[in-house]
């Protein structure tokens, strides 16, 4: 089966003024439907330029990069759009979502923009589905200042999967969260996973990888490490330690 | 779809920020209610004076005797004695186009009848006059052309002077005295109130000319001639052709005599009040674009606060033609929503202006429908380069914008 992402030599250099910042210097990579990637790496190293590339939010200034076969290096910006709408889906550290608008509106938001998303209610239903997948269909009416953390992040994540992406893309998905939630939306990207969605991260923390397939570390704009995870942890047991744990701690009390 | 799903995203956004919505639509709807307000007081004002102007007559034009030169002393216009009934005949005669003449003497007399004295204008006309002025008889009706040839002793009376000397019986059929000269009543006209110069119009008695030179002033010459054209139309090809013809009558002396018609007079009279129009219009016209400024810079603002949110609707997939759209056309729809109910608080404030000031006031749909496409024209103008200034972001930057 082809690829869902083939990256070949990719090349990003900043041209801001008197000084050139290469920070992506030759990154050579393929992603197949299914994978669950974590990108790690300091800062500078290189991964955010990579995910902004491989999220069709910037074009590489060398290499090519086929998504789902498409060349994406020689489209325009409305054309990248259109891409972005089709085939990607997102996940911010800072969940950012649109604030006084309802988890349910906010979910729509990606099938308002692009065509062929049906009609208005076509598109209720659709984000219906997804906060249900995310487990959040009783908050559809909720605004995010009445949503903790990690319910924000959920609809943040039933918003990515609107448009059906081929992949989603969380940049530091768990950045600001406590640890028991991150374990929380690590589960809630392991079920998406196990149901068939390809899924890239960005992440700093070595546990929150440790929940992928596969981790891919940057350093100065090169790939140094691509490895599969061994053992990876699964949300649902981690859950059932942290919890054993917390019980413990109140007995010892 | 695209375009209406932008609308629902533009209405959403403004629904966010309900309070800054009205707060910004205030500029409008204080500029569009002023300018309705404005014009119409403006309009209400106009169509008094026109008012007033007709009820001078329809398409009346007036011969004036001419200024007299007696060893080096000029009379002014009517102190010559220079027109004659001859004259008047000649352009009844010769003049085409014309729907009346009435040759006028006038006069102030002390009148008596009922017991009672008033003095007021004697006026001799031809029966003419009435249809002339546009100003029927409100009771009997008006002395005949027999009247006239017949040197008769009949008069028809204004308001005022039913007023004065009959304030219980009934005027028609009796007698007044106009220098001890018993006339009888055929006719009341109907009150026709104040003229542009404060006169009252109704203080009059209106008695056959023949009557008035033969049987009260013994003159031989008129002070004027009131002539009616056929339509507003013809005007100036009558009032050319009366001109020659006078001149033609005078055989090569110079002209003593004035020709001038109600259209010069309604010019100058409605000058006042369309000077005021385009002063309180220009007024109301500059505290639209203030309001408009207003929106631009809130929507200025608007753009650099909602940075994230532009960025994300640009990531998931909004093209720059979206995002400029929706904020034109939140632009638009806070400026016609602030037109709309800026017309109303124009109509309601001239509404109470006229309840309790008793100002006319004329709310014409023009300048409704003017206001209202003027504040769509505004939301697009002032909102266009906030709207251009988000279309044109970066998603990495504003994704990234704290």
């Amino acid at each position: 089966m082809a690829p869902v992402v083939q990256l070949k030599d990719i090349h990003k250099i900043y041209d801001s003024g008197e000084v050139q910042v290469h920070a992506v210097r030759g990154v050579t990579l393929e992603l197949h439907k299914g994978e669950f990637m974590a990108v790690m790496g300091a800062s500078g190293s290189g991964k955010s330029t990579l995910m902004n590339t491989l999220g069709c939010l910037d074009r590489p200034t060398r290499g090519t990069y086929l998504l789902d076969g498409v060349d994406v290096s020689g489209l325009d910006r409305n054309q990248l759009a259109d891409l972005r709408n089709a085939k990607l889906g997102f996940v911010f550290q800072g969940f950012n979502l649109l604030s006084r608008t309802t988890a349910l509106e906010n979910v729509e938001l990606p099938m308002l923009y692009g065509t062929g998303h049906g009609t208005a209610r076509q598109i209720r239903e659709r984000a219906l589905h997804c906060l249900d997948i995310v487990g959040l269909s009783q908050r559809a009416d909720h605004f995010p200042s009445q949503l903790s953390g990690g319910q924000q992040q959920r609809v943040a994540i039933a918003r990515a999967l609107a448009n059906e992406p081929q992949i989603l893309l969380a940049d530091e998905p768990t950045g600001n969260l406590d640890s028991k939630t991150s374990v929380e939306i690590m589960g809630v990207f392991q079920k998406l996973n196990d149901a068939g969605i390809t899924i890239v991260m960005v992440t700093h923390e070595l546990d929150i990888a440790h929940f992928c397939k596969r981790n891919l570390i940057m350093r100065d704009g090169r790939v140094v490490s691509d490895i599969a995870v061994a053992d990876r942890s699964l949300a649902e047991a981690e859950m059932q330690k942290l919890h054993a744990a917390e019980a413990q701690a109140k007995l010892t009390d | 779809m695209r375009f209406g799903s932008t609308i629902i995203i533009a209405l959403r956004a403004l629904r966010r920020n309900k309070l800054r919505s009205v707060l910004t639509a205030l500029g409008i709807i204080i500029g569009i209610g002023a300018v309705i307000a404005m014009v119409s007081i403006g309009n209400g004002a106009k169509s008094q004076v026109e008012a007033q102007v007709a009820s001078l007559g329809q398409n009346v034009i007036t011969v004036f005797s001419g200024s007299i030169n007696t060893s080096g002393t000029r009379s002014g216009w009517g102190g010559a004695a220079t027109l004659t009934l001859d004259d008047a005949d000649a352009i009844a005669r010769e003049v085409s186009g014309i729907a009346g003449v009435s040759p006028e003497v006038r006069d102030r007399s002390q009148v008596l009848a009922n017991g009672l004295n008033w003095n007021t204008q004697i006026q001799g006309e031809s029966p003419d006059y009435i249809t002339i002025r546009s100003w029927p008889v409100a009771e009997g009706s008006m002395f005949t052309e027999q009247d006239v040839r017949s040197v008769a002793k009949v008069c028809v009376v204004g308001k005022t002077v039913v007023d004065q000397l009959f304030p219980e019986t009934e005027p028609i059929g009796q007698t007044l005295r106009i220098r001890n000269i018993p006339f009888k009543i055929v006719g009341v006209l109907s009150a026709k109130g104040f003229n542009l110069f404060g006169q009252d119009q109704d203080d009059v008695v209106l008695i056959p000319y023949t009557s008035h030179m033969k049987r009260i002033t013994r003159r031989t010459n008129i002070a004027s001639i009131l002539i009616q054209a056929d339509s507003p139309e013809v005007i100036d090809k009558v009032q050319q052709s009366i001109t020659d013809t006078l001149m033609q009558r005078r055989k090569g002396r110079d002209q003593d005599f004035t020709v001038r018609n109600q259209v010069e007079l309604a010019e100058a009279a409605t000058k006042t009040t369309k000077t005021m129009t385009v002063l309180l219009g220009a007024i109301a016209c500059i505290s639209l674009v203030v309001g408009g400024i207003g929106i631009m810079n809130i929507m200025l603002v608007s753009v650099t606060e909602r940075t994230r949110e532009i960025g994300i609707r640009l990531a998931v997939g909004a093209h720059g033609r979206d995002v400029l759209l929706q904020f034109i056309i939140e632009a638009v729809i806070l400026s016609v929503m602030g037109g709309i109910l800026g017309v109303l608080l124009g109509i309601g404030s001239s509404q109470l202006i006229s309840f309790y000031l008793g100002w006319p006031v004329l709310i014409s749909t023009l300048s409704v429908a003017a206001a209202v496409s003027v504040s769509a024209v505004i939301g697009i103008f002032f909102g266009y380069y906030p709207a251009m200034k988000a279309a044109e972001l970066d998603p990495i930057d504003a994704l990234r914008y704290e």
